[in-house]
């Protein structure tokens, strides 16, 4: 079964509104605590990419439990400038975060996967994945 | 994890009964147990937040938001914790490379200074950082010719020696060609200015001795002048030539210049990190290396290229700012 929803990023105040959806799904699928922070960390940081750098965008959450497994996916998708090297946006040092370990590559770590496709002039989708363990 | 949190209730309970500074000892250890295991900050914050509400039960409404809160500032440090981890690594990863790359280098540019019995032959060059962008080069055709190229990277470090593999290269395909120093430099110059980046420049002097006749030619491509050493005049001589630093323009023009060595002469060849005391702008480098060179002329060519190197850093403090290579032929 898979419950999507999701909230529009056009102005700051809706980042808290994706982390509040983030942080309802992840709690309702049964992550503990620490593990809602960390999802809705993630969550906040792609609403902050597109609020920076995409002015507006959408953030998705899924909840989708199986037989075999429960895990929230967070999709942020937006028309933006897009990422020319997307290699080098995972790697650690470069981004913009000066040292502060946020930004793509911390995205990456705390969740489980993340999937980046994007397109200069047309836009980026990032799609993170965490399972329940 | 289980394990853990139980071991961290233990501890914390513990040191709740009677706050000793054993306990908090005891907790110091277990903490370099979390760290080897991983554990991220956030974590931490949530095994204590369950300790605290097994040890007080009655207190859990209150404080745990609190600890929820902290959680979340820490999932933040946990982040940074972890990009720290992964750059230190990816640190170890580059010395590791380093160290490879400054071995090849080290058997890549391994200068043999020739052993003929007509000509006495000294060389030393010590790099300043790990890797040498000083490099001299020996070509001889048994006892008749000795051709040594003096060669420094305007730069240090890695692209500084990936440029002298370069010009060693080029320098073993002259083959027989390596008599007429003017010559070996235009070609050097081509060689360079095709291939390496436009910031990078080498000066060479280079110099080929005729031994049995006793005549030293040289060309110099912006390199620090060589010095002649006259025994019968008692003399020190510069051995200035014109000439475009390697690398600048592709038709650079070498002038060819030649002396006449008698017995007992001396040929210094070096490079700037030799002549230039930056640490010690007030005194006259020249004048000291030549002393040096008069008040030990009786010495080996090699034992007087150690000498110059042991004295000069002295004279510096042991504080040489550049690779530091000096050749030197004794007739």
């Amino acid at each position: 079964m898979t419950f999507k929803s999701s909230v529009e990023i056009i102005t700051e105040w809706d980042i808290v509104a994706a982390r509040q959806l983030g942080r309802d799904e992840a709690k309702a699928l049964g992550f503990g605590i620490v593990d809602q922070a960390r999802i809705t960390t993630a969550i906040s940081e792609l609403a902050r990419n597109i609020y920076l750098y995409a002015r507006v965008g959408v953030i998705e959450v899924e909840k989708v439990e199986t037989d075999v497994e429960k895990k929230i996916v967070v999709i942020a998708t937006d028309q933006g400038p897009g990422i020319k090297d997307v290699r080098q946006v995972i790697e650690d040092g470069y981004s913009t975060s000066g040292g502060l370990g946020a930004g793509l590559p911390g995205v990456n770590r705390l969740m489980d996967s993340m999937v980046i496709q994007s397109v200069v002039g047309e836009g980026t989708t990032i799609r993170a994945e965490k399972r329940l363990r | 994890m289980k394990q853990l949190e139980s071991q961290y209730e233990k501890i914390l309970s513990d040191y709740m009964f009677d706050q000793s500074e054993k306990n908090l000892y005891i907790a110091q250890n277990f903490t370099r147990q979390l760290i080897q295991k991983n554990i991220s900050p956030e974590d931490v914050v949530n095994i204590h937040k369950n300790a605290v509400g097994k040890i007080f039960p009655d207190r859990v409404g209150e404080d745990q938001p609190a600890y929820d809160f902290l959680i979340e500032v820490m999932v933040h440090y946990g982040m940074a914790h972890r990009e720290h981890q992964s750059l230190l690594q990816i640190q170890a990863e580059y010395e590791m490379e380093m160290k490879i790359a400054t071995n090849i280098q080290k058997t890549l540019l391994k200068t043999v200074v020739p052993q003929l019995s007509s000509i006495d032959i000294g060389m030393i060059s010590i790099p300043f950082r790990k890797m040498n962008g000083d490099y001299v080069h020996f070509l001889h055709d048994r006892e008749d010719y000795l051709s040594v190229a003096v060669t420094d990277v305007v730069g240090k470090g890695v692209p500084a020696a990936l440029c002298m593999s370069m010009v060693k290269y080029g320098l073993e395909t002259l083959e027989y060609a390596y008599k007429d120093p003017s010559y070996v430099l235009e070609v050097i110059n081509r060689v360079i200015e095709k291939g390496v980046d436009d910031s990078m420049f080498v000066s060479m002097f280079y110099g080929c001795l005729d031994i049995q006749n006793s005549i030293f030619s040289y060309a110099s491509a912006g390199h620090e002048p060589a010095l002649h050493y006259s025994a019968k005049q008692g003399k020190f001589f510069s051995l200035e030539a014109k000439g475009l630093l390697l690398g600048v323009l592709s038709e650079s023009k070498y002038s060819y210049n030649e002396i006449f060595l008698e017995d007992k002469d001396i040929v210094v060849m070096m490079t700037d990190g030799v002549t230039e005391f930056r640490s010690r702008e007030d005194l006259n480098s020249r004048e000291i290396i030549t002393s040096l060179i008069v008040e030990n002329k009786h010495v080996s060519a090699q034992q007087l290229c150690n000498i110059l190197y042991k004295q000069i850093e002295k004279i510096l403090d042991f504080k040489l700012s550049d690779d530091f290579t000096v050749v030197i032929i004794k007739n």
